[in-house]
């Protein structure tokens, strides 16, 4: 028997087989047609690394690109991807590209598939003590159609985009860029590796949903559930009612680009305004969906390290709802300056602003759950804290921003990639190693080390830290974004920024140097290696945990149930 | 406790109904978006929509005694060989007065064009004040090579722009037109060229420098 999805049920003789050997199929059977759910989850957490490998080294050839007033690089890049480079024109839509690829692949091939596919996958069946997800095909399902999904992008880049080759649109896609301002091939790919991974993960959402609703164990009632699992299931819900929306628009830019259809055509009577309006109705939850399941491990990691129950449980769960629910209605805040008039700006400057609160209530619980804790800084425990400090930052300058008068000014300046770079390359990542060095050890049954995870840690904090806050001064002198130029008076704070770039990419090798340390010479790890704070129900299994969990339900009484 | 560990797959299925069915749901409110955004800019003026007056709105409107100036703009969207243009810069009026305003328009291609004038006004919240009882750009338009029209707009601003406090201030509004070929029209263009597909694409965008006498 290969696997044994949750809906096929156990008899007595599986129970039995299964108990003596933990039998796994065959190598092909067992990766590329999984249902079971820790598989799964690693073939996500294998396919966000090596996709943050190749969206990591876009934003390098960027950073490299920018360290310096003129253009260094791009032409280089151009002739390498087939494109011109004697075309100048060809070699700025190359940095198009590159911004376009940067955006696509770390928001919907790196941050989604490792914390949602990824931590989700593994750990939401184990901490509500279930066997595997309620749909464990459509699970493989979901993996494939976003690894496709990549390919499609990939593709993109070595055919004609309109002015050069590549899908130049950035990761918004607006029309008209996006539709007759791009002819060829490569845009209509894009947007259908958006199709594709939106589709998978509209399943999986789906699949999350029904676990956590039908297959917690005896008495994990919703209040039970661990910060993750909630953290999960808010997201789950953001994904399903956000995605299809973005199906809907992307769908209109496809039929405008090739049926003739102007949905966002003023000639036909259409409205590009409306495609932004799709778009960040979508778009805003999105940032929501990157952030939250952070939220939920930073939740888990503090609560152990603390040896304490996390400050506010309910409180926690219900701001995650909250933020959940207001994040789909703020989303012009990202279209202040497509004329929106007074009264608009103010409602939704002061919806936005309302985001503040229930984050705080995060903010402060976090901080709650460590005063008076039994502190231990173990490596996912700095990285927590770390988290707490970067997403702070981050959150501050997006109040900033909520403020219609003022992003009247700082609108598309640099002073927004720091901000929301602050909130997701150094929120959702951060959250993203945390996580890692929290469960790397009960995934893999090997102890990775501790010296070098805090290494990494600090190499890593100096190096987006000299990224990204210079560009909060840079935002603010007005130095626009989506530019591969800039006049001279920007070049100093560019600089810092680059070298910030090459300190963040030694403390990744370190991150490599620690996964190889712990496969060739990590101890082995037992069942709860990090001790007493650590009381949900992943710890209660073996590490790695047994092929097939839970054949016998945990019951989750008062005493036992860990937040 | 022995597990009866088999899930009712049948309350899975129906979870996971429920769910598939709230994403088609969605799937559907972001097309329903389209005509409700076009029927909100009409209802609301956003994004510098203008009104279309009604009979019974034109009776009660009376005239103000404030002046407001009106300026005129005209646009062809790349590669439409059209000469427009408005036949004065600027007209001043009392607020409520009824006017008319002359556009040019001619075909300077050697085939019959017809297009259509999409519209706005700027300021912005000026939309939901501006009326139109007539205009060229409630039709399409067909002009055949090198014929030369004229075209009427009657307007008026509507004196309720006075008691909103984001707009009474406004001293200019500018009135902005710009013709589009109609995909049918284009569509026939490309057939008939036969031999020379894209022959549209291939004609010389309009100079607006040149056709300014």
């Amino acid at each position: 028997m290969a696997t044994i999805p949750a809906n096929e049920g156990f008899d007595a003789h599986h129970d039995a087989h299964d108990h003596d050997h933990d039998h796994k199929p065959g190598f092909f059977a067992r990766w590329f047609m999984s249902t079971n759910h820790k598989d799964i989850g690693t073939l996500y957490l294998i396919f966000a690394i090596f996709a943050g490998i190749i969206g990591g080294a876009v934003s390098g050839i960027m950073r490299a690109e920018l360290a310096e007033p003129g253009i260094q690089y791009l032409g280089w890049w151009t002739n390498f991807l087939g494109g011109n480079a004697s075309d100048f024109n060809a070699t700025l839509h190359m940095w198009n590209v590159l911004i376009t690829a940067h955006g696509l692949i770390m928001v919907f091939f790196m941050v989604m598939p490792a914390i949602i596919g990824g931590f989700g996958n593994w750990f939401v069946p184990i901490m509500i003590g279930a066997p595997d997800m309620a749909f464990p095909r459509m699970n493989n399902v979901s993996f494939w159609l976003t690894f496709v999904g990549f390919c499609s992008l990939m593709l993109s880049a070595f055919v004609p985009g309109g002015t050069g080759v590549g899908a130049g649109t950035g990761w918004t896609v607006y029309a008209p860029l996006s539709t007759s301002g791009s002819v060829g091939p490569a845009v209509d790919f894009a947007i259908f590796s958006l199709h594709l991974s939106g589709a998978g993960s509209i399943l999986g959402a789906i699949n999350f949903i029904t676990t956590i609703f039908n297959m917690r164990a005896p008495g994990m009632t919703l209040h039970k559930m661990p910060l993750f699992v909630w953290s999960v299931l808010v997201t789950a819900f953001l994904l399903l009612l956000a995605l299809p929306v973005l199906a809907a628009a992307i769908t209109m830019l496809l039929t405008d680009r090739n049926f003739g259809t102007t949905f966002f055509d003023p000639a036909g009577g259409g409205d590009p305004v409306l495609y932004q309006h799709l778009f960040w109705f979508f778009g805003h939850p999105e940032v929501y969906i990157m952030i939250l399941p952070g939220f939920g491990i930073i939740s888990q990691i503090i609560s152990t390290f603390s040896k304490k129950p996390v400050f506010g449980y309910l409180g926690m769960a219900y701001a995650m709802v909250a933020i959940g629910v207001v994040g789909f209605i703020v989303w012009a805040h990202h279209m202040y300056t497509t004329g929106l008039d007074v009264n608009t700006k103010m409602y939704f400057t002061a919806a936005t602003m309302v985001i503040a609160v229930p984050t705080g209530i995060k903010i402060f619980s976090w901080i709650a759950t460590m005063w008076g804790g039994s502190i231990e800084f173990k490596s996912p425990m700095v990285w927590a804290i770390g988290f707490i400090f970067l997403f702070t930052v981050g959150g501050v300058t997006g109040v900033v921003l909520a403020n219609g008068g003022v992003d009247d000014n700082l609108h598309d300046t640099y002073y927004v990639v720091a901000h929301f770079h602050y909130v997701l390359s150094l929120g959702a990542v951060t959250s993203l190693f945390a996580g890692f060095y929290y469960w790397f050890p009960k995934m893999s049954g090997r102890m990775h080390s501790e010296f070098l995870s805090h290494l990494q840690f600090w190499i890593f904090f100096v190096g987006v830290n000299l990224i990204f806050f210079p560009m909060h001064f840079l935002g603010v002198q007005g130095m626009p974004r989506r530019y591969p130029d800039y006049a001279l008076a920007y070049s100093y704070w560019n600089k810092i920024a680059s070298i910030g770039y090459v300190i963040m990419a030694v403390s990744i090798v370190i991150f490599f140097i620690n996964i190889l340390y712990a496969f060739l010479a990590g101890k082995k790890a037992e069942a709860n290696y990090w001790g007493e704070g650590a009381t949900t129900l992943e710890w209660t299994l073996s590490s790695p945990p047994p092929f097939h969990q839970f054949e016998t339900l945990p019951v989750i009484d008062d005493a036992a149930h860990a937040h | 406790m022995v597990g009866t560990v088999a899930p009712d797959a049948r309350r899975n299925r129906n979870v996971g109904l429920m769910a598939a069915g709230a994403a088609l749901a969605m799937l559907g409110l972001g097309y329903a978006s389209v005509p409700l955004y076009r029927l909100f800019c009409q209802v609301t003026g956003y994004g510098g929509t203008t009104q279309r007056a009604t009979a019974d709105k034109l009776a009660g409107v009376k005239v103000a005694g404030k002046m407001i100036r009106v300026r005129f703009d005209a646009n062809t969207a790349p590669g439409l060989p059209w000469m427009f243009k408005p036949q004065q810069v600027t007209q001043d009026l009392r607020i409520g007065e009824r006017k008319i305003a002359t556009f040019e328009a001619k075909n300077l291609s050697g085939r019959p064009i017809t297009g259509t004038a999409i519209f706005n006004v700027s300021p912005e919240q000026a939309g939901k004040y501006f009326n139109k009882i007539q205009c060229f750009c409630f039709t399409e338009q067909k002009l055949v090579p090198g014929q030369d029209v004229r075209m009427p707009v009657i307007y008026y601003v509507d004196p309720a722009i006075l008691d909103d406090p984001g707009a009474n201030n406004i001293e200019e509004i500018t009135l902005s037109y710009t013709f589009n070929e109609t995909p049918e029209s284009a569509a026939q263009a490309h057939n008939s060229a036969g031999a020379k597909p894209l022959a549209l694409l291939a004609e010389k965008p309009l100079d607006r420098a040149q056709v300014r006498r």
